[in-house]
């Protein structure tokens, strides 16, 4: 479904050039994908980069065999691709239910908004008048995020870190949420995270380290590697990688 | 009215035809039409231009609308209008002022509105101020707002200035009674060249008393803004005034918000904060479909609702 080929991006930093993503080839099918890797390992990079925020210095990426490199972020937006911040975005005088309209594109019922309010386990009635603004808790505003997902109806959405800055409680909803978000949507799902939880209801799990693929495949394949607890001598794919 | 007119009435007061009620629609310098209720008295000024309004004790659910238009390019007036409002009473209040001015002389308007809020009466006052027109004369509009609140009263007023003002001096004063509250929601946009001043001075002289004066505003192109808000703290109080304004293009926003307590007792905050639209918004907004200048619309239109 969406393919990255050859894709690089380089920046300048102090009159150096610096590496971020290096040669990346990859395919995202249907289903749930998380990506996960060291911190600075280009992460977030390739997640903004799929949404159009980002454009890649190198390579070709395409879209259900279209090539969307040159694509702007709305043009993107209305192939049906979505994006989560890692940080959710807060606007003064927009209402959660304004969201919701926006993110469906069309004029939508109290109790339709309501309903995918209460898919991510928010007491919906409550919520739908609320200010998006700093009123709302980080965990509050990421399943509002997710309700914005299921109301755009997206085929491929990328959510960037979405346990940061939230706490354990939360979390766990936030799982939940996902775990029914995977059984209930279609398309493509790619989580950015860090999260051994997260990993583990992926389909599929991609690591990237200094920029590069270091490893792709199912997640059974894929975890025993990345993760292996307390076993004396363990040492785990990133532990070989250069951070 | 004709259809300049009815297009002011409309975007002042969000008036489709002659209200019923108290109505007192002042067109061009003259009296267009008047009407009054059994409780809601309206005659006009023998000393200087304008109306008084006088609401009977124990008025409920009543409305009052007071809007004036001019479509006469070069017409500048001073209007005084009084209301005095008995105890007791829950009425709102529909002013605005709509300027279409289609000529090269400049066109201005300045409403001197004096309230005086009996005891335990509640009042909602709504003014909204809107230029339009293609000529090259300036729209001017300078409206007075001076509120007497009596003890346990209170007073919301919205005013709200979107578009088409060349020139506003916007100078609000008022004085809260013991256990009285006011409540002011500023909104203004300009544009272009266009100038807006708001000067608010709030005088909590009541015990516990309050006032919340909240300002949200955009400024575009190469447009000024000064946003100047005193609260005073006489008496046990409580005092809340606050700036927001977006700025974009070559606009300037100057916000001076100023506190004074007189009183131990009295509890006063002061918030302001110019910025641009945050580059996360618009790109958020944008991940939803919209082009950026839909979610730039959006955002700005959010603000101000």
């Amino acid at each position: 479904m969406l393919e990255l080929r050859n894709v690089s991006f380089v920046v300048e930093e102090d009159g150096k050039t610096k590496e971020i993503l290096k040669n990346i080839n990859l395919t995202l099918d249907d289903g749930f994908t998380a990506i996960t890797g060291p911190n600075g390992g280009g992460k977030s990079t390739l997640a903004k980069m799929i949404m159009g925020i980002i454009k890649p210095t190198d390579g070709r990426i395409y879209f259900n065999g279209e090539d969307i490199t040159d694509k702007s972020i709305t043009e993107r937006a209305n192939l049906g691709i979505g994006f989560a911040f890692q940080q959710p975005v807060r606007f003064k005088g927009i209402t959660v239910m304004d969201l919701i309209k926006l993110a469906a594109g069309k004029n939508i019922s109290t109790t339709e908004a309501c309903n995918y309010l209460s898919e991510v386990g928010l007491c919906a009635r409550e919520y739908i008048g609320r200010e998006v603004n700093a009123s709302l808790s980080g965990g509050e505003l990421k399943r509002i995020e997710i309700a914005m997902a299921m109301a755009r109806g997206t085929v491929l959405t990328v959510f960037d870190e979405p346990e940061a800055g939230i706490d354990l409680w939360s979390f766990n909803n936030l799982i939940r949420v996902f775990e029914n978000m995977h059984s209930k949507m279609g398309g493509s799902i790619v989580i950015i995270s860090h999260q051994e939880r997260i990993l583990n209801i992926a389909d599929r799990v991609v690591v990237l380290s200094a920029g590069e693929v270091a490893q792709s495949g199912t997640k059974d394949e894929v975890l025993p590697g990345l993760l292996c607890g307390n076993a004396p001598g363990c040492k785990t794919l990133l532990d070989k990688m250069p951070s | 009215m004709d259809k300049i007119q009815q297009n002011l009435l409309e975007q002042v007061a969000g008036l489709h035809e002659i209200p019923a009620g108290a109505v007192n629609i002042r067109s061009n310098g003259e009296t267009l039409t008047r009407s009054t209720t059994a409780n809601i008295d309206i005659v006009t000024k023998t000393d200087k231009p304008g109306i008084e309004i006088t609401v009977k004790p124990g008025t409920k659910k009543e409305s009052i609308h007071i809007p004036v238009l001019l479509t006469q390019t070069g017409l500048k007036e001073s209007v005084y209008n009084d209301f005095f409002i008995g105890e007791d009473c829950d009425i709102t209040i529909v002013a605005g002022c709509g300027i279409h001015n289609g000529g090269k002389e400049g066109s201005e308007h300045s409403g001197i509105h004096t309230f005086y809020v009996g005891p335990r009466s509640k009042v909602k006052y709504i003014e909204k101020h809107y230029g339009s027109g293609e000529g090259t004369g300036e729209r001017i509009m300078n409206p007075t707002t001076v509120i007497n609140l009596a003890e346990d009263s209170y007073l919301e007023m919205d005013t709200v200035q979107i578009e088409g003002i060349d020139s506003t001096v916007r100078t609000t004063s008022a004085v809260v009674g013991d256990n009285a509250s006011l409540v002011i929601k500023e909104k203004i946009m300009t544009h272009d060249n266009q100038l807006a001043k708001t000067d608010f001075t709030v005088d909590l002289n009541g015990e516990n008393s309050g006032a919340n004066v909240v300002s949200r505003s955009v400024a575009k192109d190469k447009s000024h803004q000064i946003f100047l808000s005193r609260i005073n703290g006489n008496n046990k109080c409580n005092g809340h005034t606050e700036c927001d304004a977006i700025i974009m293009d070559n606009a300037s926003v100057q916000a001076v918000p100023e506190l004074t307590a007189n009183d131990i007792d009295a509890a006063l905050i002061h918030e302001a904060a110019i910025g641009k639209i945050a580059g996360e918004q618009l790109i958020k907004l944008m991940t939803l479909g919209l082009s950026e200048s839909e979610a730039e619309a959006q955002i700005i239109s959010g603000f101000l609702k």
